[in-house]
């Protein structure tokens, strides 16, 4: 094989292959919300936590979808359960019972 | 003897049931509340996919209705059985018909129940209705200063996929209908800087890929994020946040103006008509289809038929030819 010298970016590629969904299974059985998620944002343009730390509640819940649940549930803590994005959900996703669920995973997910 | 029909709403739907019906040689009687034909059509300048001037579509419908007696100023206030036919009164009196046609249509969705845009408090927040009638009597957007705007945002999905404010549904029209009025701002002010705020965007139909590409290529600049408030800042400019979701990072801007998206919604008018004659009405409120897929127009109520938009958003292509089905479901019921 021809090397071209460059490999790719192990650590960056999602691979569904290998990912493991456990959390993201696990959360939509407690919380069927959880699946209804459409990425429109506006829960993160309205948060609080988000006005000064990087803390998004839609990238939590898209980390954890990709299998990145270490990295989601560590982003967890950083929410002040304020409520404002479960307002603004158009698809009535409980936003602040799912960040719960999240921080409780801590604890029982591997 | 000739068999009367009625049809109830004078929009494009209404006209071309009508037209249809004429040509097949019933006598038709239309009746529509306001002073105008055409319905919401007769409000829009031009129309996409291919900028023509909504006018000539509201003129060829009108001028070729033949012996259709048009009741315009009459309002349909109920309708009932009698007999092997129905009593409709408008206004205060009574005509009877052997069948009856509800092509009632929508209504705009009231952007004031969306509080935090700021429909109704901030003078440059305008819906996509309001941005037709400055194309028709200014053939751009001014400010409500008359200053002429630099940076225009248009916000889609308003009072549409929001569980929030009860309207769950894509109303199908409105992101072409955004990406065409893009254009045209682009097209009036080659300066102006242009915005669409969306979630997903939807051209589906024909020639509206192309409007996408069309805008894309002039110039305006799509945000995949919804709006989550508006407000007013010096000089009756508006400033907006929304999240840029494709960068993950919230997001935060000034314009002159900002265009509202406003969806179609149920006229709730209508579904007092329809339940008392006995048709049920769909969970996002519009009056339910039989079947969809093989009778989309007709209802559970003999001699009652329905067309175009009270049934769900359309576009004007699928609202005629939801027409023309009606027509020729009349005809066959009448003539059984
Ligand atoms: C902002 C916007 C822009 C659009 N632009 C385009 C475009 O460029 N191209 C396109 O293809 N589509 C466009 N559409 C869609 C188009 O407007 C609809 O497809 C069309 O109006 C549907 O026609 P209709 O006759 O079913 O309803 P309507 O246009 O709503 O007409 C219904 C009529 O019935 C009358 N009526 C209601 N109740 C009664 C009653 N009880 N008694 C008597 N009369 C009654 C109303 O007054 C009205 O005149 C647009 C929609 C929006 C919201
Ligand atoms: S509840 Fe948490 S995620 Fe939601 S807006 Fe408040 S701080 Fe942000
Ligand atoms: S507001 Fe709701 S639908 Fe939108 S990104 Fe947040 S959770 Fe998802
Ligand atoms: S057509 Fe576009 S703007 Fe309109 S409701 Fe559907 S997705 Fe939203």
């Amino acid at each position: 094989m021809i090397d071209f010298g460059f490999t790719p970016l192990v650590a960056s590629i999602t691979d569904l292959d290998k990912a493991n969904v456990n959390l993201a299974k696990q959360l939509t059985e407690q919380d069927p919300s959880f699946a209804l998620c459409i990425s429109c944002g506006s829960c993160s343009a309205t948060c609080t936590a988000g006005q000064f730390t990087k803390f998004s509640f839609r990238v939590m819940c898209h980390q954890i979808r990709k299998g990145n649940a270490k990295e989601a549930i560590a982003e967890a803590s950083k929410c002040m359960l304020c409520g404002k994005c479960t307002l603004a959900c158009p698809r009535n996703v409980n936003t602040r019972n799912i960040i719960s669920l999240v921080r409780k995973a801590q604890t029982t997910t591997p | 003897m000739t068999k009367t029909v009625a049809i109830i709403g004078g929009g494009v739907a209404g006209l071309e049931t009508a037209k249809q019906l004429n040509s097949l040689g019933y006598s038709v009687k239309l009746f529509e509340k306001t002073n105008t034909l055409g319905g919401h059509v007769a409000k829009w300048d031009r129309l996409f996919p291919n900028k023509r001037h909504a006018s000539e579509v509201v003129s060829s419908l009108t001028l070729s209705q033949g012996n259709t007696q048009t009741l315009t100023e009459t309002t349909v206030h109920s309708i009932k059985r009698e007999n092997q036919g129905f009593v409709i009164s408008a206004n205060s009196s009574n005509h009877e018909a052997d069948a009856v046609v509800l092509a009632t249509g929508f209504e705009l969705f009231p952007a004031e129940k969306k509080e935090e845009y700021g429909y109704g408090l901030f003078e440059n927040v305008i819906t996509s209705a309001d941005l037709e009638q400055m194309f028709k009597k200014h053939g751009k957007p001014v400010m409500a200063s008359g200053h002429k705007p630099v940076r225009i945002a248009f916000i889609h999905c308003v009072g549409s996929r929001d569980e929030k404010v009860n309207r769950p549904y894509c109303s199908k029209v409105c992101c072409v209908t955004a990406v065409k009025q893009a254009i045209e701002v682009k097209e009036a002010l080659p300066n102006s800087e242009v915005f669409c705020f969306y979630m997903d965007l939807r051209t589906f139909g024909p020639g509206y890929e192309d409007l996408y590409k069309e805008a894309q290529s002039k110039g305006v600049t799509f945000i995949r994020g919804r709006l989550s408030e508006s407000s007013e800042i010096e000089g009756g400019r508006v400033l907006i946040k929304a999240e840029d979701t494709l960068a993950s990072t919230p997001l935060k801007m000034s314009v002159d103006i900002v265009v509202l998206m406003v969806g179609m919604s149920p006229l709730r008018s209508t579904n007092k008509l329809a339940t008392d004659l006995g048709l049920s009405i769909n969970a996002d409120g519009f009056i339910a289809a039989t079947d969809l897929h093989t009778n989309p127009t007709g209802t559970a109520t003999n001699g009652v038929f329905v067309a175009g938009a009270c049934t769900g958003p359309n576009n004007i292509t699928d609202t005629v030819n939801a027409a023309k089905a009606t027509a020729l479901d009349v005809h066959n019921y009448l003539s059984r």
